[in-house]
């Protein structure tokens, strides 16, 4: 049975990847990854903001409070290799890269234009097989339009492709007004994957004190067709492979996400709640379904539910619409 | 024959680090307590031993922090004792707590060096500043003492004592003088390895090394010896003192001939013929060479002897190099021997010219008359027109024997009168001055300015900065010096080419422009635009502007510094400005050095902070223009006067001078005798620092009182009162119903002294009352200091005069406690200070009768730095008696006042107790049976002893009547509270603590506890965390810190809480009320955030929530009087642990750091601290359970 999946140039031995999660942040963990079976790893992600902020915070809270008094010219001992920049990051791939042989894709999060696009190809450097970039973003801003958004990011996109030779994976979320346009617009910057897509974490509210609470819910399956729908569409009209992420729970959620087109199967929520075995479960029961269906490859399927082998994308969609809305009516 | 490498590396460095970088290659083990100035040494010494970096011979000296100088002193004696070379680093007191050991070191002619970044020893008051009085207070230990006066010098005397030590076994104390040289920044050549090699005698070395004890070869040391023979033995080592001198100069020869600054014992400069000669040591002497350089060359018959090797003291050579010629002598002493014959370098001198002329009459050809007078005393200024004076002296009819120079002595007549701007400096030396702010980057942008310059130009540089006696938001005045040879000029900046005025408001509150040349460059930071900056100044500022033809430029910096990120960090603007206008550089050659040093320096911290910086040096030049001279159409602004005229006299006469930078011109008769300033001053001194403050919105104010309890300035504050006292409130004055139910029908108001209040916004942090419709808001707010100074500053008049509430009418929860008079307001402390809400809320519980023994450290500063003290009185004249006597000695400074008080206190009560009969018998009873716990106890006694007052007149004996009147205050209890930080509590003075917690007496202690000595620049203490990153814990601490609360309560009958306001504040009252009316020893612990914890203090009270809720800092209270009623004496106020350490943990730079240098080390010690924090709770949690089945309580 052949499971292997082409992604960012690799031929995955199987679609199931390690998505971007805490989980490789622990050497032990990386390795019960691969040895579960993961295709490749994705790493945490890297945010731009946090450096920045950590950068300036040891600016503001450190430094603005030296050279004030006589007695006390500083607080804090002088430590040469004390790095608040991306170090550390790099240093983790490295070790990553030792622990494993499957591909190791660094995640980096960011989306306004900057200098830490050099972390690329300082990612690039320290072993990194490929790069995912993050797209992470709220357009909270009245005053920016959506395409002076999606020139920015597409800025963002071509500022990382230019800085590194190892292929770049784009996670987007799904909020675009033309996401099929923005896809291609990523595609002619020779992005090499698109991974649909990124969640948001939603705020809460907290009635009794009147303030936003973060909240960090893990993905359900229910966020899997969404994702479906969009792999489906951008199938056959981009170059770059698509990668499936989110709201994947199972292995017949990977033959979905295959047959919808997607080369790469992201897991992250089921694998923190359930822990690394569990890829090992989906791979046996991937097997165990393509036997059944009597499928040779996953290559016979890939694409074959997305839009373009199933006409035209829009009228399609309508269509489906329509059929959604009289059926609740009848219902 | 040993000769420099062609060009000698040069280095642009502070004294400390000049002599750091030779004491580290000659040292093996260097143990250390940090005290200032010398703490910086120590500290270099620490950071290249982590770094791996290796001495002369290879290894890695052992950098050890020890709990005092004392044990410093201890633990190097026993290293040598050992055989291992050793070195410290010390000054001022700690110099004398190692003065034990100083004798049993030189006792055993053991080679060692210790350098002293020399400073005036605390007597009226505390002086961190430079002068001799600690070295010359070890001048008989037997130590040899080497004097330095200058970066390059102390660089060069330390490796020569270094070398000297050896061969002579004689210990060597090089000295240099505190801030002046030590944290003075000047260009110097570094010696080379290859001259620090051929300073050591290696046949010496072997010697030492064998000298170090071992069983192998063993023998007894420290014996005690008898009348028999311990005189001989003193007499036994006499000729290693008398070849001392000729290893030094070989020493110095060695020196001499590699890098050709050659040194002699004593150096003589000026003419070869001169009639007078000064006689000094320390950086006075170049000052005094250059001023006699320049006397020379005017034709008078000056010279100067330098004094390098003082002890031994060497005559013949003294006599060898002092002219024939001279005629008087004029001896300069940095230090004070009140009721000697004069002071020691002086008595010196004259015994050695006497010596020497009754040896040989004809040494000189008249036998000179030889005067002495004191200088620079805690770092007064010594300048060359003060040098000139003593010149000028030896030249009067009758120069007085006796003399102080660089002060106004009205009352013993003994200054002596100078030229204030002689100026005697080269054209070619370009002078600045720059007056900024701590926090707005000044000092640091001027260090890296003049290592550009000083490296990287063929200019020589120097640097030296003067802060503010605040420990933050204060005035920073960097004088920077640049020319074509070394700069030798220890003095302030005069007749400056260029100045700096980093701060619109500086220019017309301080004397800003005095120091500007005519014609000078004045480089203005202005919110104005182009010349509508003329419109905000003075005409008394206008006029010197004009007078002195000033070229002025003016740059909105803080405008610039906003659009490029930078907050208020205005450094690199200001110091790009200065290289483009100063021209000391091309424009754009400095330009990239100085983002060649913001790499540098940021690099490694963060490309974000690089490009920050890249973008305010892109943008600064745009913002920079020149401005014409005010015409003579432009009239300034009246000037404010800086202290009302209502104010008293003294704050008036003496304090308003040195608010206005103008101390130095005070007299003599001005100061107080002893030391003592009034209390109640810090109201005067109306800082304006905050660039937003608090203001109240009535609307949602729950009345909760939570921002007045953790202001750390006491200048947020809540009254209730009487409608009618609104009458003549101003208009914009709010309040409204107050909300107690006891208490209807009056009226409640908040509000902000606007001028006091630093802008830390911790209230605003605190504040639990939200604006419903926009909850952004709260009930207090920051609002911009501008908009609303004026307007609260009226508001704040008023509610001053609104009357305190009776404390008869409060009880004792913390809201109403908040509604007591703080006796202890406007300190000087850093913004968002966590130690400062438990003082003033002391002061609010027990303000009209406390006594404060306060340790040296932060609440010393804050509390008893000059000009003004922040401890105040209430309308009787009551409040706050406090004190600083050391650091180390603290606890049983208390404890001694506490005996003092109890002993007036028992002799007022046996006079009244034998004129009973006399008195009134009832009322004398009452007064002895009294109880004196509560308020309402002591307000009683009061009445009582009001009425005892009015009657002690007829007590037959008048000299008990008389002795009862200075005593009778005393029959009111009073409440003695021994203060002072982690630093003093667990390190140094923890042998006094614990012996005053074992004497049973009643006693309270308050330990503001920030885990690190944050007085001195934030070096580890016992009560550092584990895991904490901290100077000498640069890896991050391995241990967990000293559980100091439980350690007392052992004993059993000591009363201890751990406490933290910002968790439960109620807890905190209620732990100091207990503790007060314990009637035997307390101690309270309580959790301080500070600066040195590295994270926004505005976060200050929710980091102590998650401190206690994470169980890192559990709160609790024992109370032996539990015990008796069958409950145990621990109780534990604290929850179950609900967050985990590394929650905490992650909130703060400390912990931070070491997560970014080394995350693995930082998992594990973070691993730690939660397994031990898991132990603690369980232990804790024990202790706090109640006893069944009969068994005894805890205890």
């Amino acid at each position: 049975m052949d499971l292997s999946s082409p992604y960012l140039g690799f031929n995955l031995k199987n679609p199931f990847v390690a998505g971007a999660s805490p989980l490789a942040d622990n050497l032990d963990s990386v390795r019960r990854l691969e040895d579960a079976g993961a295709a490749a790893i994705v790493m945490r992600s890297l945010f731009v903001e946090q450096i920045i902020h950590q950068q300036t915070g040891y600016s503001a809270y450190v430094e603005s409070v030296e050279e004030s008094y006589a007695e006390a010219t500083t607080y804090f001992p002088e430590v040469e290799d004390f790095a608040l920049g991306p170090d550390q990051y790099l240093a983790h791939i490295q070790k990553v890269k030792q622990a494993v042989d499957v591909p190791v894709i660094a995640s980096i999060n960011g989306s306004e234009t900057g200098d830490w696009f050099q972390y690329a190809r300082m990612m690039e450097e320290a072993g990194a097989d490929a790069l995912e970039l993050n797209l992470y973003f709220l357009g909270a801003d009245p005053e920016i339009s959506g395409s002076a958004m999606e020139d920015r990011l597409i800025k963002v996109v071509a500022g990382i492709r230019d800085r590194t030779r190892i292929p770049v994976a784009v996670k987007l979320s799904p909020y675009y007004s033309s996401l099929a346009h923005f896809a291609r617009s990523l595609d002619a910057l020779r992005v090499n994957g698109l991974v649909l897509f990124n969640r948001f974490y939603q705020p809460d509210i907290d009635i009794e004190n009147l303030e936003v609470t973060p909240t960090l819910k893990l993905s359900s399956s229910e966020e899997l067709l969404l994702r479906l729908r969009w792999i489906a569409i951008l199938y056959g009209k981009v170059d770059a492979d698509l990668a499936l992420s989110g709201g994947v729970h199972g292995a017949m959620d990977a033959v979905k996400g295959t047959m919808a087109g997607a080369s790469c199967i992201q897991v992250v929520s089921a694998l923190l709640r359930e822990g690394p075995d569990t890829l090992k479960r989906y791979i046996t029961e991937l097997q165990h379904w393509l036997e059944e269906f009597e499928y040779e490859s996953l290559e016979e399927m890939r694409g074959n539910m997305s839009h373009m082998r199933s006409g035209d994308a829009e009228a399609i969609e309508r269509t489906n619409y329509m059929k959604i809305i009289q059926s609740w009516k009848t219902s | 024959m040993i000769k420099a490498a062609d060009t000698p590396v040069k280095a642009t460095v502070d004294g400390n680090e000049a002599v750091a970088k030779v004491a580290y290659q000659f040292s093996e083990v260097v143990a250390i307590y940090p005290i200032t100035p010398s703490s910086p040494m120590a500290e270099l010494a620490d950071e290249w031993a982590s770094k791996g970096q290796e001495n002369l011979w290879g290894s890695v000296p052992t950098v050890y922090e020890m709990q005092s100088e004392g044990g410093a002193a201890g633990a190097l004696h026993g290293a040598l004792s050992a055989g291992a070379l050793s070195t410290t680093f010390t000054a001022s007191q700690g110099l004398l707590l190692m003065i034990p050991n100083m004798y049993k070191i030189a006792g055993e002619l053991t080679p060692f060096v210790m350098h002293v970044s020399a400073r005036a020893l605390a007597t009226h008051a505390l002086s961190i500043f430079g002068d001799h009085s600690d070295v010359m207070a070890c001048r008989q230990t037997g130590f040899a003492m080497l004097a330095s006066g200058s970066v390059q010098e102390a660089h060069d005397m330390a490796g020569i004592a270094h070398g000297a030590t050896l061969p002579t076994r004689i210990p060597f104390l090089h000295f240099f003088d505190g801030f002046r040289t030590s944290h003075e920044v000047n260009t110097i050549e570094v010696l080379d390895q290859a001259v620090l090699d051929k300073l050591v005698d290696p046949e010496a070395l072997t010697a030492f090394r064998k000298s170090g004890m071992t069983p192998d070869a063993p023998n007894v040391r420290g014996t005690a010896q008898n009348p028999d023979t311990f005189f001989q033995a003193r007499e036994a080592a006499n000729h290693f003192y008398d070849r001392c001198g000729d290893k030094v100069q070989e020493a110095m020869d060695i020196l001499g001939e590699a890098t050709g600054r050659q040194y002699h014992l004593f150096d003589y400069v000026g003419d070869p013929e001169a009639e007078e000669v000064v006689v000094v040591m320390g950086s006075g002497a170049e000052t005094v060479v250059e001023t006699a350089k320049y006397l020379n060359t005017q034709g008078r018959k000056v010279g100067v002897i330098i004094v390098r090797l003082y002890r031994p003291f060497y005559t013949e050579r003294f006599i060898e190099a002092l002219p024939k010629t001279v005629k008087r002598i004029a001896v300069l002493d940095r230090t004070k021997e009140a009721g000697s014959l004069g002071e020691p370098l002086y008595l010196d001198v004259v015994g050695a010219i006497d010596s020497a002329c009754s040896q040989n009459p004809d040494t000189f050809a008249v036998r000179p008359q030889i005067i002495g007078g004191r200088y620079g005393l805690g770092s007064k200024e010594f300048n060359p027109g003060m040098a000139k004076a003593v010149f000028d002296e030896l030249q009067a009819d009758t120069p007085k024997p006796r003399f102080t120079v660089g002060i106004l002595d009205d009352v013993s007549g003994l200054s002596l009168a100078y030229e204030h701007e002689l100026d005697i400096e080269a054209d070619d030396v370009f002078r600045a001055l720059f007056f900024g702010l701590g926090s707005d980057g000044t000092v640091g942008a001027n260090k890296n300015t003049i290592k550009i310059i000083g490296t990287e130009t063929e200019y020589q540089a120097q640097a030296y900065f003067v802060y503010d006696s605040k420990k933050s938001g204060g005035m920073t005045i960097s004088h920077l010096r640049f020319g074509p040879d070394t700069v030798h000029a220890p003095y302030l900046v005069q007749n400056a080419k260029f100045v700096g005025c980093h701060q619109f408001s500086f220019l017309d509150k301080f004397p800003v422009l005095d120091a500007a040349a005519k014609g000078a460059v004045l480089l203005l930071n202005s919110p104005y635009e182009g010349e509508d900056t003329w419109n905000h100044l003075s005409e008394e500022t206008l006029g010197v502007i004009r007078e002195k033809e000033l070229k002025c430029y003016i740059i909105d910096a803080y405008k610039v510094a906003r659009a490029a990120g930078m907050g208020g960090r205005i450094n690199t603007i200001m110091q790009t400005c200065f290289f483009a206008i100063s021209g000391i550089l091309d424009k754009d050659e400095a330009i990239a050095k100085i983002k060649d040093t913001i790499q540098k320096t940021y690099g490694k911290k963060g490309e974000a902070i690089v490009q920050k910086n890249f973008a305010a040096v892109d943008q600064a030049l745009s913002g920079l223009h020149e401005l014409p001279l005010p015409g003579a159409a432009v009239k300034g602004v009246e000037l404010i006067p800086l202290i009302p005229e209502h104010a008293p006299e003294f704050v008036r006469e003496v304090i308003a001078p040195m608010l206005e930078q103008r101390g130095d011109g005070l007299p003599v008769s001005a100061m107080p005798l002893d030391g003592r300033w009034p209390s109640d001053t810090a109201k005067w001194e109306k800082r304006n620092i905050a660039q937003e403050i608090p203001i109240w919105d009535p609307s949602c104010c729950t009345q909760c009182m939570k921002c007045v309890t953790v202001c750390p300035h006491a200048t947020i504050r809540g009254k209730f009162f009487d409608p009618e006292e609104l009458e003549k409130a101003p208009e914009d004055f709010q309040s409204v119903d107050f909300k107690d139910r006891n208490l209807k029908g009056k009226k409640f108001t908040i509000q902000v002294a606007p001028e006091d209040c630093t802008g830390c916004s911790l209230c605003v942090q605190v504040c639990p009352a939200k604006n419903r419709k926009e909850p952004k808001f709260k009930a207090i707010n920051m609002k911009p200091h501008k908009d609303f100074k004026d307007v609260e500053a009226e508001n704040w008049d008023f509610f001053l005069n609104l009357p305190n509430p009776d404390k008869k009418d409060l009880d004792m929860k913390i809201k109403s406690v908040q509604f007591r008079q703080p006796y202890f307001e406007f300190n000087g402390a850093c913004q968002g200070c966590g130690e400062t809400p438990y003082v003033k809320l002391l002061t609010q519980l027990f303000g009209d009768r406390l006594l404060i023994a306060n340790a040296t450290g932060c609440s010393s500063i804050y509390g008893g730095n000059l000009p003004t003290t922040p401890y105040t009185c209430d309308s009787n004249g009551r409040g706050p008696a406090w004190s600083n006597s050391l650091f180390e000695d603290n606890a049983e400074f208390g404890l001694g006042i506490r005996l003092g008080v109890e002993k007036r206190k028992e002799i007022a009560e046996s006079i009244i107790t034998r004129h009973a009969d006399a008195l009134d018998k009832e009322l004398i009873e009452e007064i002895i049976a009294a109880p004196q716990v509560t308020d309402e106890d002591i307000e009683l006694q009061r009445e009582r002893v009001e009425r005892l007052k009015s009657l002690v007149t007829q007590i037959p004996d008048a000299r008990d009547a008389e002795r009862l009147g200075s005593l009778i205050d005393h029959l009111v209890e009073k409440s003695v509270w021994i203060m002072g930080g982690d630093g003093w509590a667990y390190d140094i003075g923890f042998g006094g603590l614990d012996h005053v917690l074992a004497s049973g007496k009643n006693i309270n202690v308050l330990v503001l506890d920030t885990e690190v000595y944050s007085n001195t620049g934030g070096q580890q203490s016992k009560s550092t965390p584990i895991g904490a990153v901290a100077k000498f814990a640069a890896g991050g601490k391995a241990i967990g810190k000293k559980d100091l609360g439980l350690i007392a309560s052992e004993y059993g009958h000591v009363y201890v809480a751990k406490v933290s306001m910002g968790y439960r504040d109620s807890q905190v009252v209620q732990a100091m009320v207990e503790a007060a009316s314990y009637p035997g020893p307390s101690l309270v612990i309580a959790y301080s955030h500070c600066i040195a914890h590295g994270y926004s203090l505005t976060h200050g009270i929710d980091q102590q929530k998650l401190a206690v809720n994470s169980g890192y800092w559990p709160i609790y209270r024992f109370d032996p009087r539990n015990v008796e009623e069958g409950k145990p004496a621990f109780h534990l106020d604290s929850p179950k642990p609900r967050a985990s350490v590394s929650e905490y943990m992650a909130n703060e730079g400390r912990f931070k750091m070491l997560h970014l240098s080394n995350p693995e080390r930082a998992k594990q010690l973070a691993k730690m601290a939660q397994r031990m924090v898991d132990e603690r709770y369980v232990h804790y949690k024990a202790l706090s359970t109640p006893p069944t089945n009969g068994e005894t309580p805890a205890s």
